[in-house]
């Protein structure tokens, strides 16, 4: 009876997304402030609908409910609790009510935080937030319902996926999908904008605290997947251009491309149309992350659920809100955008240069992830684009972008002089050359010249960072005093800059100084790597919960130091026989050592893997300082000061629509 | 013009994506096609002491039916080959792989067995040969031993009645 509860809540949540959707368009239109009055109750009664029914199935799977046939496929009564729970968006129909769930959240916000715009911009905004709605939630009644029955139940469920019974895995699909999800209102206000024929300061200005968050979360979804997989998969790798994975890069590429150019439509009033077409861009590519996971076109360590009926859904999904979109854009797009002027030397020309390089960056994985797939389309065969594709056209697109990155942070808005730059950037040339000297000196090796290049590109990002502070504060009485006091906005972006700097260097020196061996060891053995001695102890088995055991202890020396024991494991999950590896790693600042087992070979021995992993931890770090970066920029005054408010009120009151 | 231009791009992505729908991902072409199938000497399933070679599956079209017990997939597929064993018109030639002697046999006993032979491989050593990697697939072999089609996946009834039963009446496996 309950789980059936949960489905008539979909129901009624559906038809209240219709409701959303229609009528305030309707009324923003025709000027009925009735109509218009609708938008906030709505999306919000439908918020509610959205989380009783994921209550209901998440009450499922707590009681073990395997008349259910969500919870049967992937739930077991050996299941741990903490997983038990985050089953429920372990799969297909789970994860698109999450999905739903999530996208009604974030028109719950815009309900609340929509205070300073004018209510006409935000009930076309909130409608077109239903109307993706009414998208997603027909899509998961007639091809997916998580509340279908199977009668008759079965004793016991057939487990959740053993990949996702990890720690990492409870939160990294509710944070990306928070990301790939929050693209939506950034969509909804280029929509709204097109459809009103105007972009106004103050609308730019409302969208970019929103631009920012949903780009924070795909970052740390993204990190956080990355750093799963490095623990999880037991090979050490940390980013594999798998399609699902490039899939959730693309919109990240774009999300940064587009509060980049946010920031001059919204500082200068210029870019509006590339800003809008970002916008489309990014949820575009949400929805064709979507369309690669759940239709099975492209095959992945993640695609589960494929099915050809629900690839046909989501594809007329995408063509009807993207296409539409598009058109829109095509119909109104040349009377909406006017404004703007700029000198061909000016910050607003090295924004520009750098967005439209992370376009060409992200058009670079779309090709790449669906080149299989043309060439298949067209008869010509089956190939597959892998690593060596990505890495070389990746990096060829980010030097450029990282060198411009660090003139755009020194020039100045509207006009600037070349020799002026030049001058300017002497300074953190020089410190840049000399820092990269420095750590290459440290790192020593046989590939300096091609380290020493990506390191010395994310060293220019760091001292024309930290030279910029310091320009900021030059000259004023109190510096000290004044670096904290400073703009969030400023501040944020400095952060950001530096994790990404970070990142780069745990990448490239990762990729270049990374040891790996391969070994057969028996208990007893030892094998040395990057100077560090593994130590083979022996085996043991235990029981887990719902899997048996395989546990080697190795210990860990430097020169004859004892540093820490590791235990990798090899995992047996019995209902779905699913053999998984846990790697032992001893994480560290500088270095990371990672050992993994492979198979049991003759006698009592196993092949081992084994990796000194140097500035590994760098990668996720540095996406947590751009994270944190985002989050301080997010709250800048200017965003939300009272001054911005009453300017947009006193728009709003002289700005009597037509 | 150029703010048509975006639409034009979505336009051919989403042609692309309607015909990479009607593709199977999951299939591989496999250089094995038209070529004669591996030499084995492998124990059969069912009696440790005997031994399978090529010669038992020559002068016959087979279907060989790569499967094992900890395989969930081959669950779904094997309705479909106990239907075909039923019928009698062509052998199917089961090739366990990585599996446990006892397990396996537990798993056909519970099940069903479809298979006229099954040749076991514990240690996977035909099935590297053969290219396995993904349980279950299914190779068609002509009575001179060589292969002549692959399918990695479960078969379903679209794949037997359009692609597998043609191939064999073709061969001259049926009546």
């Amino acid at each position: 009876m309950i789980p059936e509860l949960g489905h008539f809540m979909l129901s009624l949540a559906l038809s209240v997304a219709c409701v959303q959707a229609v009528v305030p368009l309707i009324g923003a239109i025709r000027g009925h402030s009735n109509w218009i009055a609708l938008a906030t109750p709505t999306a919000r009664i439908q918020f509610f609908l959205l989380l009783a029914a994921f209550i209901i199935l998440t009450h499922a799977f707590l009681t073990n409910d395997f008349s259910v046939a969500y919870v049967a496929q992937n739930s077991n009564t050996a299941l741990p609790l903490a997983y038990r729970l985050s089953a429920v968006w372990g799969a297909h129909e789970g994860s698109l009510l999450l999905w739903v769930l999530i996208l009604s959240g974030w028109t719950y916000a815009v309900t609340i935080f929509d205070e300073g715009l004018p209510p006409r911009f935000s009930a076309l905004v909130i409608s077109v937030l239903g109307a993706v709605s009414i998208g997603f939630l027909s899509f998961m009644l007639f091809t997916s319902n998580p509340f279908n029955r199977l009668i008759p139940a079965v004793a016991d469920g057939g487990d959740l996926n053993p990949l996702l019974q990890d720690p990492g895995l409870i939160i990294h699909p509710p944070i990306l999908y928070l990301g790939y999800v929050g693209s939506s209102v950034a969509f909804a206000f280029a929509i709204a904008a097109l459809i009103q024929g105007r972009i106004t300061a103050q609308a730019a200005r409302w969208i970019r605290p929103w631009a920012i968050a949903t780009w924070i979360f795909l970052t740390l979804g993204i990190a956080l997947g990355s750093w799963w997989a490095y623990y999880e998969l037991g090979w050490g790798g940390w980013w594999f251009w798998d399609p699902v994975e490039n899939a959730s890069f693309m919109p990240w590429l774009l999300g940064t491309a587009l509060i980049h150019s946010l920031a001059v439509t919204e500082k200068r009033g210029a870019f509006k149309n590339w800003t809008v077409l970002l916008a489309l861009a990014t949820f575009a590519l949400s929805l064709l992350g979507t369309f690669l996971v759940r239709s099975g076109v492209l095959t992945s360590v993640h695609a589960f659920a494929t099915d050809p009926g629900r690839g046909i859904f989501i594809l007329a999904l995408l063509g009807t809100v993207i296409g539409g979109s598009l058109i829109l854009y095509a119909w109104r797009g040349p009377s909406t955008f006017a404004g703007g002027n700029y000198e061909p030397i000016s910050r607003e020309v090295f924004l520009l240069l750098n967005s439209s390089l992370l376009a060409v960056a992200t058009a670079t994985v779309l090709l790449g992830t669906l080149y299989p797939l043309a060439l298949e389309a067209l008869g010509l065969g089956k190939i597959s684009v892998g690593p060596p594709y990505f890495n070389v056209v990746f990096s060829a697109v980010m030097l450029p972008l990282i060198a411009i990155l660090g003139i755009g942070q020194f020039s100045r808005w509207k006009s600037d002089s070349p020799q002026r730059l030049v001058q300017r950037l002497a300074y953190p040339f020089s410190a840049a050359v000399a820092a990269t000297a420095i750590m290459m000196i440290m790192l020593g090796g046989q590939k300096v010249i091609a380290a020493g290049v990506g390191i010395g590109f994310a060293m220019w990002v760091i001292a024309t960072t930290l030279f910029g502070i310091r320009e900021r504060c030059h000259g004023r009485r109190h510096p000290w005093f004044i670096i904290f006091n400073l703009p969030r906005a400023f501040v944020g972006q400095c952060i950001a800059h530096i994790g990404f700097a970070c990142t780069i260097i745990g990448v490239v020196v990762t990729s270049f100084y990374s040891i790996d061996e391969h070994q057969r060891l028996a208990p007893g053995d030892s094998a040395e790597i990057g100077g560090y001695e593994f130590l083979f102890v022996g085996l043991r088995t235990y029981t887990g919960p719902n899997y048996q055991s395989t546990e080697g202890n190795f210990e860990l020396r430097r020169d004859g130091r004892f540093i820490t024991t590791l235990k990798p494991e090899k995992r047996l999950y019995h209902v779905r026989n699913m053999p998984m590896t846990e790697a032992g790693i001893a994480p560290g600042f500088t270095r990371d050592l990672y050992v993994s087992l492979g198979e049991p070979l003759e006698g009592n021995a196993w092949s081992v893997r084994m990796h000194f992993k140097p500035f590994v931890r760098w990668i996720w770090l540095g996406a947590l300082l751009m994270a944190c970066g985002g989050f301080i920029a997010m709250f800048d005054t200017r965003l939300r000061s009272p001054k911005a408010v009453r300017t947009v009120a006193i728009i709003k009151a002289s700005n009597v629509d037509p | 013009m150029r703010y048509v231009i975006p639409l034009g791009v979505f336009i051919v992505l989403v042609t692309l994506l309607a015909i990479g729908l009607r593709l199977d991902p999951s299939y591989v072409p496999s250089p094995l096609i038209d070529k004669p199938m591996p030499s084995f000497e492998l124990p059969d399933l069912a009696n440790e002491a005997e031994l399978l070679t090529n010669s038992d599956i020559i002068g016959k079209p087979h279907l060989l039916n790569v499967w094992a017990s900890w395989c969930a997939a081959c669950r779904t597929e094997h309705p479909l080959l106990m239907t075909l064993a039923q019928s009698g018109e062509t052998p199917i030639l089961g090739l366990n792989y990585k599996d446990a002697r006892d397990d396996a046999l537990a798993w056909l006993e519970r099940h069903g067995d479809p298979y006229a032979r099954t040749v076991f491989d514990h240690a996977g050593k035909l099935g590297l040969d053969l290219g396995v990697y993904g349980v279950p697939e299914t190779f068609l072999i002509d009575s001179e031993g060589v292969i002549r089609y692959k399918q990695i996946g479960p078969i379903t009834s679209d794949i037997l009645e359009s692609i597998i039963e043609p191939m064999l009446e073709g061969l001259g496996g049926k009546k």
